[in-house]
């Protein structure tokens, strides 16, 4: 039996989700005796080789260069040739903005269905058993699917990706057979704000609420993330009254983030803020309200004045990392 | 212009939600419904393309009785009419999307918008479903959309970091994002008239879920955290349990 790990790379650097996917993946593989093969449309053969160090026996390479830029219909017949090719029933993908466009229109090709953005992954009596936040977190479902034809997509950041071993994948070219109309449906080009980490991306996250009290106040938000390497987040409040772009905000409405390190200014921690970030794997909160929901999920929290805290949490850290 | 809207039914996002006595779903008791937001973005945008191009914009829920009123919700906004595919039963999103798919045969639909994501499911999946069901094309979580007069679509759709520009043609399935467009509020004669605006009752044909739901719990709750202090003096504690104990730093 053979696992598929769609890889998703962007200007040839392969993504951390698809390294997470795919270690996630194998350990399914070790359970149900199944080997994982990974799919990567685009970069190198180096890029290729480098997904055995997280567990893909073999990477099928896709170079066409009509693949270049996103095509759905294209990307999902070329996926569907290779799972026929390959033999294999399951699919496992990260839940980016690719992976969840294309994964429900894959699970509908090949007559199977899919389970989206979970969080865990497990073998029960010889099924694939996965498990997602619903319900803005409120509650949590175990799902299995019933066909024989199963995708799933992870949500990113909630897998470890390890380290790699020195092991190289065995790299087989592959060339889909694709036509005109499955290009009907292109993405012909992509604005990226440079130099900026995405939320949704980032190892660590600094985010700004109403406290800070204005769009001039950001710059506080942004020398602690500087000092952090982190990303900048917003809660809904600031993005609505246009402090920040709706691209930085998290939550139920916005984006759905699992860092390393989560850290809440002025954020009184609404539920619908909850639902994405509650998942961080450790949250420091900064509010002068000692009863602010927020302090509820935080593991550590300082109760305090940001305009008082946040500067002096940023020396600190400046001579911790000897800057 | 043929235009539908697909509209979900969701519980307030404020609503306490307990898990009913099958272990398996919500008990509905006691919450509140919505119509879900990002599927105001997905009417509004349905209300703008009849506005430029004529047509009519039909409005399709599936779910039990209780979901007319959010196809009502629909209509006050301004869509003309409604589908509802009338189930009780459990259904996945594949079966939610097949009973859709049916529900639109036969009514050559040149546009169907759907929101990014149903708030109770969180699925994001309804768009790619459908799209390739009805063998059209699908862009999901649009936040621009521009449809030329010979069906040429061109949309921009957030990505990480940014955004992506995508091309394609009518009919097409979009899936419609905060900032596509300002919702327009239902008034009062909207909400009048939508009493007396058809909605069409269809029965779905008989449907075996793919994904079945094992259980569903109530999330671990995380221990509330400890107060490190009060004010800067604080930060040098913090930064020494994030190296040490969390190891985060
Ligand atoms: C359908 C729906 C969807 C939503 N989706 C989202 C979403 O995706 N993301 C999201 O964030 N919200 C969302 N919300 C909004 C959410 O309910 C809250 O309104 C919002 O998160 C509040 O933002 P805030 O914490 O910045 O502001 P507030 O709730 O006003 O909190 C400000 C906090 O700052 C503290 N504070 C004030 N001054 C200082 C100071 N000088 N120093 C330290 N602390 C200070 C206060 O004690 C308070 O706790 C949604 C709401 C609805 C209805
Ligand atoms: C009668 C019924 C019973 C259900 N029972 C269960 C259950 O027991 N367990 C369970 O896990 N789930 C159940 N569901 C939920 C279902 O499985 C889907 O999850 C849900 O309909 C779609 O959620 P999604 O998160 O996949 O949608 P998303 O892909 O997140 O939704 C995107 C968009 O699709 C459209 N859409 C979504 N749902 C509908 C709808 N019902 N009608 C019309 N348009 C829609 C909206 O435009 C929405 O914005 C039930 C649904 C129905 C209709």
């Amino acid at each position: 039996m053979t696992i598929l790990v769609l890889a998703e790379q962007r200007d040839g650097k392969v993504k951390k989700a698809s390294y997470e996917a795919i270690k996630a993946a194998s350990a399914v593989a070790t359970q149900l005796n199944a080997t994982v093969t990974a799919v990567l449309f685009g970069a190198d053969e180096a890029a290729a080789k480098s997904l055995g160090g997280y567990g893909a026996a073999k990477t099928v390479f896709v170079a066409d260069e009509r693949l270049h830029f996103y095509a759905n219909s294209a990307y999902v017949k070329s996926v569907a040739q290779i799972m026929e090719k390959e033999a294999a029933d399951v699919v496992m993908l990260p839940a980016t903005s690719l992976g969840k466009d294309l994964a429900p229109r894959l699970a509908v090709r090949i007559d199977g269905a899919l389970a989206p953005d979970v969080t865990s992954i497990a073998v029960e009596d010889g099924a694939i058993v996965a498990q997602r936040p619903v319900y803005a977190g409120k509650s949590v479902i175990k799902v299995k699917i019933n066909s024989a034809k199963q995708v799933f997509s992870l949500r990113p950041n909630v897998f470890s990706a390890g380290e790699a071993s020195g092991t190289e994948a065995v790299v087989e070219n592959f060339a889909p057979a694709l036509d005109d109309a499955d290009f009907v449906t292109k993405a012909t080009g992509t604005t990226i704000a440079s130099g900026k980490i995405d939320v949704a991306e980032a190892n660590v996250i600094v985010s700004g609420g109403r406290g800070l009290q204005g769009p001039e106040h950001w710059p506080l938000i942004q020398g602690l993330a500087d000092t952090l390497g982190a990303a900048t987040g917003a809660s809904r409040a600031v993005v609505d009254a246009g402090w920040r772009p709706h691209a930085e905000q998290v939550g139920q409405t916005g984006k759905t983030v699992s860092p390393n390190l989560y850290v809440a200014c002025g954020i009184s921690g609404a539920i619908q803020h909850l639902a994405g970030m509650s998942s961080s794997k450790c949250i420091v909160a900064i509010n002068k309200d000692k009863d602010a929901p927020i302090f509820q999920v935080a593991d550590y929290g300082i109760v305090g004045d940001v305009f008082e805290v946040v500067p002096a949490l940023t020396e600190e850290l400046k001579s911790f990392f000897g800057k | 212009m043929n235009i539908f809207v697909c509209v979900s039914h969701v519980p307030d996002t404020t609503t306490k939600v307990q898990v009913g006595g099958s272990g398996k779903e919500i008990d509905p008791s006691g919450v509140t419904y919505i119509l879900n937001p990002y599927d105001e973005y997905a009417v509004e945008a349905g209300l703008q393309l009849k506005e430029a191009r004529g047509g009519d914009v039909t409005l399709v829920c599936v779910g039990p009785e209780a979901v007319k009123e959010t196809i009502r919700k629909g209509l006050a906004m301004g869509a003309d009419k409604g589908i509802h595919v009338v189930t009780d039963a459990p259904r996945d999103s594949f079966g939610t999307a097949r009973a859709i798919t049916d529900a639109l045969k036969d009514r050559a639909a040149d546009a169907v918008f759907v929101g990014r994501q149903s708030i109770d499911y969180d699925g994001w999946q309804m768009c790619g479903l459908l799209g390739e069901m009805l063998g059209i094309p699908s862009i999901s979580v649009v936040t621009k959309l521009d449809i030329a007069e010979d069906g040429t679509i061109s949309a921009e759709r957030d990505i990480e970091g940014g955004s992506e520009t995508v091309t394609t043609k009518l009919p097409a399935v979009i899936s419609a994002q905060k900032g596509l467009n300002d919702p327009r509020y239902p008034k009062l004669q909207g909400i009048m008239a939508a009493k007396r605006k058809p909605i069409e009752d269809v029965a779905p044909a008989p449907y075996e879920n793919r994904v079945e739901v094992i259980e569903m719990t109530k999330p671990a709750i995380k221990e509330a955290g400890r107060i490190v202090g009060e004010g800067p003096a604080a930060v040098k504690d913090l930064v020494r349990l994030l190296h040490e104990e969390a190891k985060v730093i």
